[in-house]
C-alpha cells in the first residue's frame, strides 16, 4: 500500500525569509484517499498543500507525486495533471463557464475539451445546457465553486489539491457542496488533499486529519482517532475549542 | 511599403508653394520666429531666393529666439531675420548699447568668430521697443512722453513682455532712468497683450516701432524723450553652411539690404497685422514694388482676405490648407503613438515582472513629462535639428508615461485570483500573459492609450515652434498676428481630432475587450 502512495512529502522544510512555515513535515496520501489538512492561520498548511504541484518549492526535503520526486517532473506539466480548487474559484472573468472549464484540456490539447467540460460541469450538479455559455459574473458563489470544482476534475486527473474550497459560502450552500464532493469522490475515487480550516468539514469529508501547528504535523489520524486520542494537548485544545469533543 | 513611402512623402512635403526651376543642388531653409514682422521679412527673403531660381523650404514660425538661433547655429536651418540687438543682448549676453552702428559691427564680428554666422547688411530699417497706452488713456492723464507716464506711473498696471521684464535694456533700465513704478506689472505674452491693453486690463504695454498693432489697436506710443531705448537694426542672419554651399543665395538675399525703411515697415506690417492681408500677398507686392521681382501675373484679387469675413467662410476658404496640415498633424500623431506604444507596452510588461526596478523606472519617464514642451523641443535641436524627426521624438517621449504607467499597473493588477488560478492550473507564463493578464488588463492599457493621445494631439501643435508643420502653424501664425480666425483654423481641427482619435481608440477598446 505504501509503494501506492498518490502525493508523499518527506522532511520538508520551507522558509519564508526568516519564518519558517514548514518544519520538517511528512505526510502521504494514499491512492483514493482524501487527507485534509487543519490548522490555525499561519500553521503552514497551505505552504504545505502548494509544494504539491510546485507552486512552492520546498527548501529541505523532497515531494513524491505517484513516486517520481517532483523536481525531476516540469512544473507545468505537473500542474496539468493535478486538479486544483482554490477558495475564491478563481474562474477567468472573461472566460466562459464552459471555456474555463476547458482550460486543463485545452492546455493539455485533449481531443474536444469542450465535450469534457459539458461532462465536468454535469458531473458537480450543473446542466451544460443551462449553464455552459454563462459568464463567471452572472453566477451566485456556490455556483462558482462547483464550476471552479469542474475545472479541476474536468481531464480526470488522479489527484486533486483543494485550498480552503467551500470556505466563503453560506452554510447551506457549503453543506450542498460538501455533499457533492463526497459523492464525485465516490464516484471517481480520486485521492485529493483538502485544506480547511472548518474542522467540522475535515471530519466530514476526510479519511485522515493531518494537524498542523507553526510548521510542524501533530498528529495524523482518521477522525475518530483523533477524536479519542488526541495526541497533544494542543490537538485537544484545537478540537475542544472548535467543539468537536466535549470538555 | 508603398504606405510607408506615402507616410514619408507626406511628412517630408513642404507646404509652401515653389515657383522657379530649381538650379542649385538643395533647397535653401528660410525660419523665422513666431510674430508678424518675421513672418514677413522672411517670407520676402523666400520670395527673392525663389525668383533668383533657388528653391526653398520655408519653416517659418520657430519658437523664440532661443529655439530660431539654435536651429541656425546647428545649421538646421539657413537663415532668418533678427534683430542685431537680440543678438547683442539675448544671444550674446552682453550689455546694450547707445550706437546702432556699433551693435552691428560687434555682432557681425562676434557671430563670425565663434560660429562662423553671418549678419547681411542691414535691411534699412530701425526697430526698438516703443511703450504705449490707449488713446483715451493718454488724452485724460495727458501722456505724450515717457517722462509724462512717470509722473503717475504708480497709478497704473503694466503688461510686459517676459522678455522685457528681464532684460537689462528693458524694464529694469527704464524704471532707473524715468523713475517708472507701476502699480502692478504682469508678465504677458505678445498675442495677448494687446487685446489685454485694449481690454482695460492693463493700461501699459511694451510694443515695436514697427508694430501694426499700435495703429490697429489704436495706440499712443509715448515718446522716449531721455532716448533710453537704443535702436536696433534688422538684418538676416546667416549659417555658415550656408555661405559656404551657397554663396550665391547669400548674395541674392544682400539684394533687399537697405531698402526696407521704417515707414516701409510700419505700412507693411499694418497690411498683415491690421487689415489681415495674407503674408505672401503682401511679401509679394512689395518685392515687385522694389523692381526686385518682376510683376508675374497673379491670380489678382480673387481671394481677397479681409477681416470682415466671417470665421466660417474663412474656415472654408481655407480647406484644402486645412485639410493637409491635418494629415499631417494626424501622421504626427499617429507615427509617435504607435512608437510609444510599440515601447511603453512591453517595458510595462517587463516592469511587472521586475517590480523593485518598475516604481523607479516608471517616475524617471514621469519625469520627462514634467519637462515645459517648448524646452524638451528646444534640447531636441543640436541633437536632431529641426523638422519633423525632433517633433516625433518629443511627441514619442510625451506618450510614454501614461501607457507606461497604465500598462504597469493594470497587469499587475488584473484579478489576481484569476491570474493564480490560471498558474496552478499549469499555464505558463506566456499563456498567463496572453490569455489572462493581458484580456483583463485591456480597458486599463486603452485607457492609457487614449489618455496618450488625447495629449499628443495637443501637444503636437507645438511641433509648429519647431517647423515639423501640423495644425500648429495657424495657430502659431494666427497667435502673432492676433487673427482669431486664423487659430480657429488650426485649434478647432486639431479640437475635432483628439475627439475622433479618442473615439476611434474607444472603438479598439471595445473590440480588444470582447475579444478576450
Amino acid at each position: 500500500m505504501l509503494d501506492a502512495a498518490a502525493l508523499r512529502a518527506e522532511n520538508i522544510t520551507k522558509r519564508f525569509g526568516h519564518v519558517l512555515a514548514l518544519d520538517r513535515v511528512s505526510l502521504e496520501v494514499i491512492g483514493g484517499e482524501c487527507v485534509a489538512l487543519i490548522g490555525e492561520s499561519g500553521s503552514g498548511k497551505t505552504t504545505l498543500l502548494r509544494c504539491f504541484n510546485r507552486l512552492v518549492d520546498p527548501d529541505e526535503g523532497r515531494i513524491l507525486i505517484d513516486g517520481v520526486n517532483a523536481t525531476d517532473l516540469d512544473p507545468i506539466t505537473l500542474r496539468r495533471r493535478i486538479g486544483y480548487v482554490p477558495q475564491d474559484g478563481g474562474l477567468l472573468p472573461h472566460w466562459t463557464v464552459r471555456r474555463n472549464v476547458a482550460l486543463v484540456p485545452w492546455l493539455r490539447q485533449i481531443e474536444n475539451p469542450h465535450r469534457l467540460a459539458d461532462r465536468a460541469l454535469a458531473l458537480v450538479g450543473l446542466d451544460p445546457a443551462d449553464f455552459a455559455d454563462r459568464w463567471p459574473r452572472k453566477l451566485s458563489g456556490g455556483q462558482r465553486q462547483r464550476v471552479a470544482v469542474a475545472r479541476a476534475l474536468a481531464a480526470s486527473p488522479d489527484v486533486v489539491l483543494l485550498d480552503e474550497p467551500f470556505g466563503a459560502l453560506d452554510a447551506i450552500t457549503r453543506a450542498d457542496l460538501q455533499t457533492t464532493f463526497l459523492r464525485i469522490r465516490g464516484e471517481l475515487g480520486i485521492s485529493s488533499l483538502l485544506v480547511t480550516h472548518d474542522i467540522e468539514e475535515a471530519f466530514l469529508l476526510a479519511d485522515r486529519i493531518a494537524v498542523l501547528r507553526q510548521g510542524v504535523i501533530e498528529q495524523v489520524a482518521p477522525a475518530a482517532e483523533l477524536r479519542e486520542a488526541p495526541a497533544t494537548d494542543y490537538v485537544r485544545q484545537l478540537l475542544l475549542r472548535a467543539r468537536v469533543i466535549a470538555a | 511599403m508603398s504606405a510607408l513611402a506615402a507616410v514619408l512623402a507626406i511628412l517630408t512635403s513642404d507646404t509652401g508653394v515653389r515657383v522657379a526651376q530649381p538650379e542649385p543642388e538643395r533647397a535653401i531653409v528660410v525660419a523665422s520666429k513666431p510674430f508678424g514682422e518675421s513672418y514677413l521679412l522672411a517670407e520676402m527673403f523666400a520670395q527673392l531666393l525663389e525668383a533668383r531660381g533657388f528653391e526653398v523650404d520655408r519653416r517659418l514660425g520657430l519658437g523664440a529666439t532661443e529655439i530660431t538661433f539654435e536651429a541656425l547655429r546647428t545649421e538646421a536651418i539657413d537663415v532668418y531675420p533678427e534683430y542685431t540687438g537680440t543678438g547683442l543682448l539675448a544671444i550674446l549676453g552682453e550689455q546694450p548699447s547707445r550706437d546702432p552702428r556699433e551693435v552691428y559691427r560687434k555682432v557681425a564680428r562676434v557671430f563670425r568668430e565663434r560660429w562662423g554666422a553671418r549678419w547681411l547688411p542691414p535691411l534699412g530699417f530701425q526697430n526698438t521697443y516703443a511703450i504705449a497706452v490707449r488713446r483715451e488713456t493718454a488724452r485724460r492723464l495727458d501722456l505724450a512722453t515717457l517722462s509724462d507716464l512717470a509722473r503717475v506711473s504708480e497709478t497704473l498696471s503694466a503688461g510686459l513682455t517676459p522678455d522685457f521684464i528681464g532684460r537689462a535694456d528693458g524694464l529694469p533700465g527704464l524704471g532707473k532712468a524715468y523713475g517708472l513704478q507701476f502699480r502692478s506689472v504682469r508678465a504677458l505674452v505678445p498675442a495677448v497683450k494687446y487685446q489685454a491693453l485694449a481690454a482695460g486690463e492693463v493700461d501699459v504695454i511694451d510694443g515695436y516701432s514697427t508694430d501694426g498693432f499700435i495703429a490697429r489697436y489704436d495706440l499712443v506710443v509715448l515718446e522716449d524723450d531721455r532716448a533710453f531705448f537704443p535702436p536696433y537694426e534688422a538684418a538676416g542672419l546667416i549659417s555658415a553652411r550656408f555661405q559656404r554651399e551657397v554663396p550665391t543665395g547669400v548674395a541674392a538675399l544682400t539684394e533687399l539690404s537697405g531698402l526696407l525703411t521704417e515707414a516701409v515697415m510700419r505700412r507693411l506690417n499694418r497690411r498683415i497685422e491690421v487689415d489681415g492681408i495674407p503674408i505672401p500677398r503682401v511679401a509679394a507686392a512689395e518685392l515687385r514694388a522694389l523692381d526686385l521681382v518682376e510683376a508675374a501675373p497673379e491670380g489678382s484679387g480673387v481671394s481677397r482676405d479681409v477681416r470682415s469675413r466671417g470665421v466660417f467662410s474663412y474656415l472654408w476658404s481655407q480647406r484644402q490648407t486645412i485639410l493637409s496640415l491635418t494629415l499631417r498633424h494626424l501622421l504626427l500623431v499617429g507615427v509617435s503613438l504607435t512608437g510609444a506604444i510599440a515601447v511603453a507596452l512591453p517595458l510595462g510588461l517587463a516592469l511587472e515582472r521586475s517590480r523593485r526596478a518598475a516604481e523607479a523606472v516608471i517616475r524617471s519617464v514621469g519625469l520627462l513629462q514634467t519637462l515645459p514642451s517648448i524646452a524638451l523641443l528646444a534640447f531636441m535641436i543640436p541633437l536632431l535639428g529641426i523638422g519633423v524627426v525632433p517633433a516625433l521624438v518629443a511627441l514619442f517621449l510625451y506618450s510614454l508615461y501614461p501607457i507606461l504607467r497604465n500598462t504597469y499597473t493594470g497587469v499587475r493588477d488584473a484579478a489576481p485570483e484569476a491570474v493564480g488560478a490560471a498558474w496552478a492550473l499549469g499555464m505558463t507564463p506566456a499563456q498567463v500573459l496572453r490569455h489572462v493578464r493581458l484580456p483583463l488588463a485591456a480597458p486599463v492599457i486603452m485607457a492609457g492609450i487614449r489618455t496618450a493621445a488625447v495629449i499628443n494631439v495637443g501637444t503636437a501643435t507645438l511641433a509648429a515652434f519647431i517647423g515639423a508643420g501640423g495644425l500648429g502653424d495657424p495657430i502659431a501664425a494666427g497667435l502673432a498676428l492676433s487673427d482669431t480666425r486664423m487659430i480657429l483654423s488650426g485649434a478647432l481641427p486639431a479640437a475635432l481630432l483628439a475627439l475622433l482619435v479618442d473615439g476611434a481608440l474607444g472603438r479598439c477598446e471595445r473590440l480588444v475587450t470582447a475579444g478576450g
